[in-house]
C-alpha cells in the first residue's frame, strides 16, 4: 500500500488502494460482462436446440448447404487469432511495446479475414434467396417453412457473432493507439488483458457455432 | 499484472485446439448415429474449457473468477434441462383433461 508521499502510478484511479486491487476489480467486472454475454448467446442456443429437436429433418437438410470448408477455415483463423491475442496480452504484460503492436495487428488482420470469409458465405446465401422472408426459396427435400427457421437462427447467431468481431476489431485499434502512446508496462496492462478475455469469449462462441450449424447435420439419425 | 503464463503452454493449447478441430471435422463425415451430435458437442466443450482455463487465465485466477466462469455454464445447463424436460417429456404423462 502506498502512502501519500509516494508518487502514484498514472493508471491508478483514486478509489483503489493499489494496482493489484484495481486489476482484480477490473477483471471481475469484465467477467460479469461476459456472463451477460453468455446469457444473450445462451438464449439463442436454447432456441436452436428446441427448433432442431422439433424440425430435425429441415435442420439436417439446411446444414448440408453450408460449406464445411469455409466454416472450418474460419474456425482455424479464429483459433490462430486467439493465440496471437494471448501473445499480445503476454507481450504487453512484459512491457514489450513493439511485440505487443505486432501481435495486436496480427489479431486484427485475422479478425478481418474471418469477416471476409463470412461475407463470401453470406453472399452465396443471398444469391440463393436463403434469407428468411417473403422471397425465401428452398429446393431441398425438407419443408421450406422449417428450413427458413434454420436460416433465421443461422443469420441471427452468426450475425451477432460477426457484430462482436467488428466491435473486437475496434477495441484492438483502441489498444494499438494506447500501446503507441506507451501506456502499457509490466505494472499495468489491464486493457489488453480485458480485451483479450473478450476476444477469447467470441472465439468460444464460434467453437460452439461451428459444430452446431455446419457439422452435426452431416450425419444425424 | 497477473503472473505470466509460460509461452510453451500457449503453444501446446493452440496445438491441442487445432488437433481437436481436425478430429471434430473428420468425425462429422463418419456416420455414428446419435453419437455424432454427442461427440461434436463434447469436443466443443473440451475446446471451450481449454480456452477458458489457459487463454483466459482462469486456471491462474482467484477463486471468485472460477465461480463467475462456471456460473455461465451451470446457468445454461439448467436452462436447457428445464426447457427440454417440457419439450421432450410433454407426451410422457397423460393430461387429466385433454388439451384443446
Amino acid at each position: 500500500m502506498s502512502t501519500s508521499s509516494e508518487s502514484k502510478h498514472p493508471a491508478l484511479a483514486d478509489h483503489f488502494i493499489d494496482l493489484k486491487q484495481q486489476y482484480d476489480s477490473a477483471q471481475l467486472g469484465m467477467w460479469s460482462f461476459l456472463l451477460t454475454e453468455v446469457m444473450m448467446f445462451g438464449g439463442l442456443f436454447m432456441c436452436y436446440i428446441v427448433a432442431r429437436s422439433q424440425f430435425l429433418e429441415a435442420f439436417v437438410d439446411a446444414s448440408h448447404h453450408l460449406s464445411i470448408g469455409l466454416g472450418g477455415f474460419n474456425t482455424i483463423v479464429l483459433i490462430v487469432s486467439s493465440l496471437t491475442m494471448a501473445m499480445a496480452v503476454h507481450s504487453a504484460s512484459e512491457g514489450h511495446q513493439k511485440k505487443t503492436f505486432k501481435f495486436l495487428l496480427g489479431t486484427l488482420f485475422l479478425g478481418a479475414v474471418f469477416l471476409g470469409v463470412k461475407y463470401i458465405e453470406y453472399s452465396a446465401k443471398i444469391e440463393h434467396n436463403n434469407i428468411p422472408g417473403d422471397n425465401f426459396e428452398w429446393h431441398g427435400v425438407a419443408n421450406p417453412a422449417n428450413v427458413e427457421l434454420f436460416f433465421g437462427l443461422y443469420f441471427v447467431m452468426t450475425g451477432l457473432h460477426a457484430a462482436h468481431m467488428i466491435i473486437g476489431g475496434g477495441l484492438l485499434i483502441w489498444l494499438m493507439v494506447l500501446n503507441h502512446k506507451g501506456r502499457f508496462s509490466k505494472e499495468f496492462s489491464t486493457p489488453v488483458e480485458l480485451v483479450g478475455l473478450y476476444w477469447h469469449f467470441v472465439d468460444i462462441v464460434w467453437i460452439f457455432l461451428f459444430p452446431l450449424l455446419y457439422l452435426i447435420g452431416r450425419h444425424s439419425a | 499484472m497477473s503472473e505470466a503464463v509460460p509461452l510453451k503452454i500457449y503453444y501446446r493449447i493452440f496445438s491441442a485446439l487445432m488437433v481437436l478441430t481436425a478430429i471434430t471435422v473428420g468425425i462429422a463425415f463418419v456416420d455414428l448415429g446419435y453419437l455424432n451430435t454427442f461427440v461434436a458437442v463434447s469436443i466443443a466443450v473440451l475446446k471451450a474449457t481449454l480456452v477458458l482455463l489457459f487463454f483466459m487465465h482462469v486456471k491462474y485466477s482467484n477463486r471468485l473468477i472460477w465461480v463467475f466462469a462456471s456460473a455461465g455454464f451451470i446457468w445454461f445447463i439448467i436452462m436447457v434441462a428445464f426447457t427440454m424436460s417440457d419439450y421432450v417429456g410433454r407426451t410422457w404423462v397423460e393430461a387429466p383433461i385433454p388439451l384443446p
